[in-house]
C-alpha cells in the first residue's frame, strides 16, 4: 500500500494559487529546500546525541544524562554554546576562503539528499543520472576540506586537510567502483529506479540477491565510505593528535559547528546512499508470506527508510569504537593494493554473473 | 636509517593473502564491543550528586583530618605537637596555651588543607587517638582562606 | 656547505648534501597520557632521524626532601613517583629500611605484601592497555583498561584508606592488618577479570590493524637493551630472561610457581604480549596467596622513631616497569643521610632514541605506548 503523496497536493496548491509561475517554481523550491534542511539539521543533532549514547554503551558508561531525560537536549545545549563563541579568522588568513570552506563543504550531502527518495513521492529531484552526480558532488566535500586547511594560515592544519585530502580522492574511486556496481546490477542510474528494482522480498535486496559478490560490495562500501567520512577507523585528518591539529583547528564558534554537523550529515547522506543502494530503501520488509508482508506494509514507507538509515548508522558508529587507527601509509595501501583490485574484480564478476543470467537486473 | 626489506614475490603475495584471512580478527573484536552494547548491566558509572544519600565511603577511608570532639564537644589533644613533628610537609600547626592551673593545653590547632598530602602520618603518630581522617572527600574551597582550618572547637583542659 | 648547528642533544651527524633535515617539537603537553615530556623530533621529511627526549618538567627534588624529613616521611614521597604502582615503591622502600634496622617481618605480613604487590601490578598492566589502545586510536580499549582499575582501587581504598597513593607499608609491616573481606573481594576481582581479559585480548590481540602497527616497530636488541640498562618488560621483550623476582628473590616470591614471559623480537607487539602475560601470571601468584594465607600478626613491634644502623643499604624490586631500586646512606640520627632511587623509566626512556630511529612520526606515539614510562618516575 503506497503512503498517499503530500507533495504532489502542496505543489499542485500553490502553481494553482500563485498567478506567477516563476513565482510558484520559486515557492516550491524554497519549500523543498527548507523541507532537506530539517531533515538534514534535524538529523545532525539526534546524530550527535546518538553518537555519544553509542560510544557510552559500548564503554560500558552511561552518556549524557543530565539535560533532558538521559541527556536527550544535550546537543541542542552545546549548538547554543557554540552560536555564542566568536568566529575570527587567524591574522594572515585568506578571509574569503576563510568563511567559504564550510559553506563549500556542506553543499555535498546537501545536494545529494536532495536527490534520495524517501518514499515513492517524497523525493526533491529524481534525476536520471542521479549516481553519478551523487559521485560527482562529493568532491565539494573534498574541496571544502582542502579550503579549510589552506586558509587557515597554520602549516600543520594545512599538512592535516592535505592528508585527509589525499585519502578522500583516494577512496572516491572505490567509493564510485561500487555505486557503478550497484548501477549495473539494477541497470538504471536513478535512485528512485534502484530502489524499485529491489522490490519483492527480503532476498531481493542487492545485498542478499547477487550470490555472494552482493554482500562482498556491501563491505567494500563500507569500508570506502567510512574513508570518505573520515570517520575512525580513518579519521587521521581530526586525530593527527601528535603534529598536526587538522583542518578545523582554527575554526570557533559557528563555522566550526558547521564542520561538526557537516560531519554527520555527510554521514546521513551515506547512510542512505547505502540504503537505497543496498538495503532496499523505502521498501517494506516482506518474506513472501502474504498476512504479515499485509501487516508490514502499512508502516509507510519514509519509516521503513529511516529505520534502515538509522542502523546503516549504528553500524558506521560500532565500526568507529571498535577499531584502532591504521597508520597513514598503511591507509594508502589498503585502498590502492587491496580495495581498488577487489573492487575491479566484482565489476567483472557481476558482469559475468549478469551474462551468466544469475542476476537479471 | 632502516629501509623496509624487499620481499620476493611470492612472499609478496603469501603476505597479502595472509592479511585478508587475518581480517578476521576485526570481526572477533567486533564481537566483543557488540556484546558490551547489549549489555546494560555492564554500566559502571554512579550518578554522582544524585546518589549521595547512599554513598557511604570505606571506613579507613583518608579524607581529610578532624579532631575527634565528644558530644560536649571536648576533645582529647594534650598539644604534645607530635603530629606536628610527623607532617612532612608542616600542615599542622600546634599552638599552645597555658590553662589556668599553668599547664600546656591546646590553644588552637591549624591545619592546611591545601598543602596536605592526606598521608596520614599525623594520625599514627598521634600517642592519644586524638585526631583522625574523616570521610569527606569534597575539598574544594572557593577562596584560599578556607583551606586553613583550626580543628579544635575548645581550648583543652590538659 | 658549513656544519650546521644542531639543537643542544642532538648528536647524529648532520649529512650536508642530502638532507631536508627539520626539527620539531612534540611539547610537554601531550594527547597521550604519560606526563610531561618534551620530545624534540629530528625528522626527514617523514622518517625520523633522532629523537631527544627533554623532561624535568616534574621535577620536585624528592630526593632532596627526603634528606630533611625522617625515614616515614619519605614514603608518601614514593607514591608520588610512579602513581600507577605506588604500593611496590612503598614496598621497595621498606625492605631498604628493614636492611639497616636489621627488621624481620611476620609471616601474614609477607603474603599482605605480595598480594598488594601483585595487585598493583596488574593496575599498571591494564593502564598498559588502556594507553596502548588509546594512543593507537582506539578509544574503546582506554575506557576498557581503566574500568578494570577500579575494582582494585576499591580493594585499595578500602584496606589502606586511599585508591592511588597508598601509603601502606612501612618497616616491619604495615599500618593497618587487612580486614576480613579482602579475601572475598580478591577472589570475586580475579573470578570477574578472567573472562574478561579473553575479552579484551580478543579487541586488541590478534587484530590485524594492531598487528601491522606494532609487528617491526621499535626494535631493540638484546645487546642494545642490556647495554641501556633497561629492565622489566621492555627487557624480557628483547630476550633477556632477567626478573628480579626469580634472579634475585625478595619478600617471599621464591615460594610460588609462576613463569616469566620472555620473548625474543623486541618489537613493540612483544612488549605488549610480556605485558599482557604478566597479567596473567600475576594472577597464579594471587590465586597461590590466597591458598596458603595464614593467620597471625601483621607487623613486627613498632617502635615510634625508625633509626638505620649507620651503612648503606640497596634493595631491588621488581616493579610493574622494571628494577625499583633504593640506595639508602644512613648515620646516626633519625633522618637520612641520601635516598636514591632507581626507578625503571628512566633507563628505559633512554632507549626511545634508538627504537624510533627510521620510523615514521606515527610511530612514536605507538613506541611511547609500549615503553610506558611514568615520567614523574622519570623526574623525581
Amino acid at each position: 500500500m503506497m503512503t498517499p503523496s503530500i507533495t504532489h497536493p502542496i505543489g499542485d496548491f500553490i502553481r494553482a494559487n500563485v498567478p506567477i509561475p516563476e513565482l510558484a517554481y520559486l515557492i516550491n523550491a524554497i519549500i523543498c529546500i527548507v523541507a532537506i534542511c530539517t531533515v538534514a539539521f534535524g538529523a545532525a543533532m539526534v546524530l550527535v546525541y546518538m553518537e555519544r549514547k553509542v560510544c557510552a554503551h559500548v564503554q560500558c558508561r552511561l552518556g549524557p544524562m543530565r539535560l533532558g531525560p538521559h541527556g536527550c537536549i544535550q546537543t541542542v545545549a552545546d549548538t547554543i554554546k557554540l552560536f555564542f563563541k566568536e568566529v575570527y579568522a587567524p591574522n594572515g588568513a585568506d578571509k574569503f576562503l576563510f568563511y567559504l570552506a564550510p559553506m563549500v563543504l556542506l553543499t555535498a550531502p546537501f545536494m545529494c539528499l536532495s536527490m534520495i527518495p524517501f518514499d515513492h513521492n517524497l523525493q526533491v529531484a529524481d534525476i536520471s543520472v542521479g549516481i553519478p552526480l551523487i559521485i560527482a558532488v562529493n568532491g565539494f566535500g573534498i574541496l571544502g576540506i582542502l579550503l579549510g586547511g589552506w586558509a587557515s594560515n597554520n602549516k600543520y592544519s594545512l599538512l592535516g586537510s592535505l592528508r585527509s585530502g589525499a585519502q578522500m580522492i583516494s577512496y572516491e574511486i572505490s567509493y564510485a567502483m561500487i555505486l557503478l556496481f550497484v548501477v549495473m546490477m539494477s541497470g538504471s542510474c536513478s535512485l528512485q529506479e534502484i530502489t524499485l528494482s529491489q522490490s519483492g522480498n527480503l532476498f531481493d535486496w542487492w545485498i542478499f540477491k547477487a550470490p555472494g559478490i552482493g554482500f562482498l560490495a556491501f563491505i567494500m562500501f563500507l569500508i570506502s565510505s567510512t574513508a570518505e567520512l573520515n570517520r575512525a577507523p580513518f579519521d587521521i585528518a581530526e586525530a593527527e593528535q601528535e603534529l598536526t591539529g587538522g583542518y578545523h583547528t582554527e575554526y570557533n564558534g559557528l563555522a566550526f559547528a558547521m564542520f561538526y554537523l557537516a560531519e554527520y550529515i555527510n554521514l546521513v547522506t551515506t547512510s542512505a546512499i547505502a540504503t537505497v543502494c543496498f538495503l532496499g530503501g523505502y521498501l517494506p520488509l516482506s518474506f513472501g508470506y502474504a498476512p504479515v508482508d499485509h501487516v508490514l506494509a502499512i508502516i509507510p514507507g519514509f519509516i521503513w527508510f529511516f529505520g534502515k538509515v538509522f542502523v546503516m548508522i549504528w553500524v558506521y558508529m560500532m565500526l568507529r569504537w571498535t577499531f584502532v587507527r591504521p597508520r597513514v601509509d598503511q591507509l594508502m595501501g589498503l585502498e590502492w593494493k587491496f580495495l581498488l583490485p577487489v573492487n575491479l574484480l566484482l565489476l567483472a564478476l557481476g558482469a559475468i554473473f549478469i551474462s551468466l543470467g544469475w542476476i537479471v537486473p | 636509517m632502516k629501509k623496509e626489506e624487499q620481499l620476493t614475490t611470492k612472499a609478496y603475495i603469501k603476505r597479502y593473502f595472509q592479511r585478508i584471512c587475518q581480517s578476521w580478527s576485526l570481526i572477533q573484536g567486533l564481537t566483543v564491543t557488540l556484546r558490551y552494547f547489549f549489555q546494560p548491566s555492564r554500566i559502571v558509572t554512579e550518578q554522582y550528586p544524585e546518589n549521595k544519600k547512599t554513598l557511604k565511603m570505606h571506613d579507613r577511608f583518608r579524607g581529610r583530618l578532624e579532631m575527634i570532639e565528644d558530644e560536649n564537644g571536648e576533645n582529647k589533644c594534650t598539644a604534645c605537637s607530635l603530629c606536628e613533628k610527623a607532617c612532612l610537609n608542616g600542615s599542622i600547626n600546634v599552638l599552645s596555651t597555658k590553662n589556668i592551673a599553668g599547664k600546656k593545653v591546646l590553644g588552637r590547632y591549624l591545619y592546611r588543607l591545601d598543602t596536605c598530602t592526606l598521608c596520614s602520618l599525623c594520625v599514627e603518630a598521634c600517642p592519644f587517638d586524638a585526631i583522625r581522617m574523616n570521610q569527606d572527600f569534597e575539598l574544594s574551597r572557593t577562596t584560599r582562606k578556607g583551606f586553613e582550618m583550626i580543628l579544635n572547637k575548645k581550648e583543652g583542659r590538659g | 656547505m658549513s656544519e650546521r648547528t644542531l639543537p643542544p642533544g642532538f648528536r647524529e651527524p648532520v649529512n650536508v648534501h642530502d638532507s631536508e633535515e627539520f626539527f620539531v617539537n612534540m611539547g610537554p603537553q601531550h594527547p597521550s597520557t604519560h606526563g610531561a615530556l618534551r620530545l624534540a623530533l629530528r625528522l626527514d621529511g617523514e622518517t625520523i632521524v633522532e629523537v631527544v627526549p627533554h623532561f624535568g618538567y616534574i621535577h620536585r627534588g624528592l630526593e632532596k626532601q627526603a634528606e630533611s624529613g625522617t625515614y616515614l616521611q619519605y614514603i608518601p614521597l614514593t607514591d608520588r613517583q610512579d602513581y600507577l604502582i605506588a604500593i611496590q615503591n612503598n614496598l621497595g622502600v621498606c625492605l631498604a629500611f628493614e636492611k639497616g634496622t636489621g627488621m624481620g617481618v611476620p609471616e601474614r605480613q609477607e603474603y599482605i605484601r605480595v598480594m598488594m604487590a601483585e595487585l598493583s601490578r596488574i593496575a599498571s598492566h591494564l593502564v598498559f592497555y588502556a594507553c596502548f589502545g588509546g594512543d593507537l586510536g582506539g578509544q574503546t580499549p582506554l575506557i576498557y583498561g581503566f574500568k578494570e582499575r577500579e575494582m582494585i582501587h576499591d580493594i585499595f581504598d578500602e584496606q589502606t584508606g586511599s585508591r592511588l597513593t597508598t601509603n601502606f607499608f612501612r618497616p616491619g609491616g604495615s599500618t593497618h592488618d587487612v580486614t576480613d573481606t579482602f579475601i572475598p573481594r580478591v577472589k570475586a576481582f580475579l573470578k570477574h577479570l578472567k573472562p574478561t581479559m579473553v575479552d579484551y585480548e580478543r579487541l586488541l590481540s590478534k587484530n590485524l590493524i594492531v598487528l601491522e602497527r606494532n609487528i617491526g616497530i621499535g626494535v631493540l636488541t638484546k645487546e642494545q637493551a642490556i647495554a641501556l640498562g633497561c629492565s622489566g618488560p621492555m627487557l624480557r621483550a628483547s630476550g633477556v630472561n632477567y626478573d628480579v623476582r626469580k634472579n634475585d628473590p625478595y619478600s617471599i616470591y621464591d615460594r610460588f610457581e609462576f613463569d616469566i614471559p620472555v620473548t625474543y623480537n623486541g618489537d613493540n607487539y612483544d612488549r605488549y604480549l610480556v605485558r599482557i602475560a604478566e597479567i596473567y601470571q600475576s594472577m597464579r601468584i594471587l590465586e597461590q596467596c590466597i591458598a596458603q594465607f595464614p593467620e597471625g600478626p601483621f607487623r613486627a613491634k613498632e617502635k615510634p622513631i625508625i633509626k638505620l644502623n649507620p651503612g648503606s643499604y640497596y634493595s631491588a624490586i621488581e616493579n610493574a616497569k622494571g628494577i625499583y631500586g633504593t640506595y639508602v646512606v644512613a648515620t646516626s640520627g633519625d633522618k637520612p643521610y641520601r635516598i636514591h632511587t632507581r626507578g625503571p623509566s628512566f633507563p628505559n626512556l633512554a632507549a626511545l632514541n634508538i627504537m624510533a630511529q627510521g620510523h615514521k612520526v606515527s610511530d612514536i606515539v605507538s613506541i611511547m605506548a609500549t615503553l610506558d614510562p611514568v615520567i614523574p618516575e622519570v623526574d623525581r
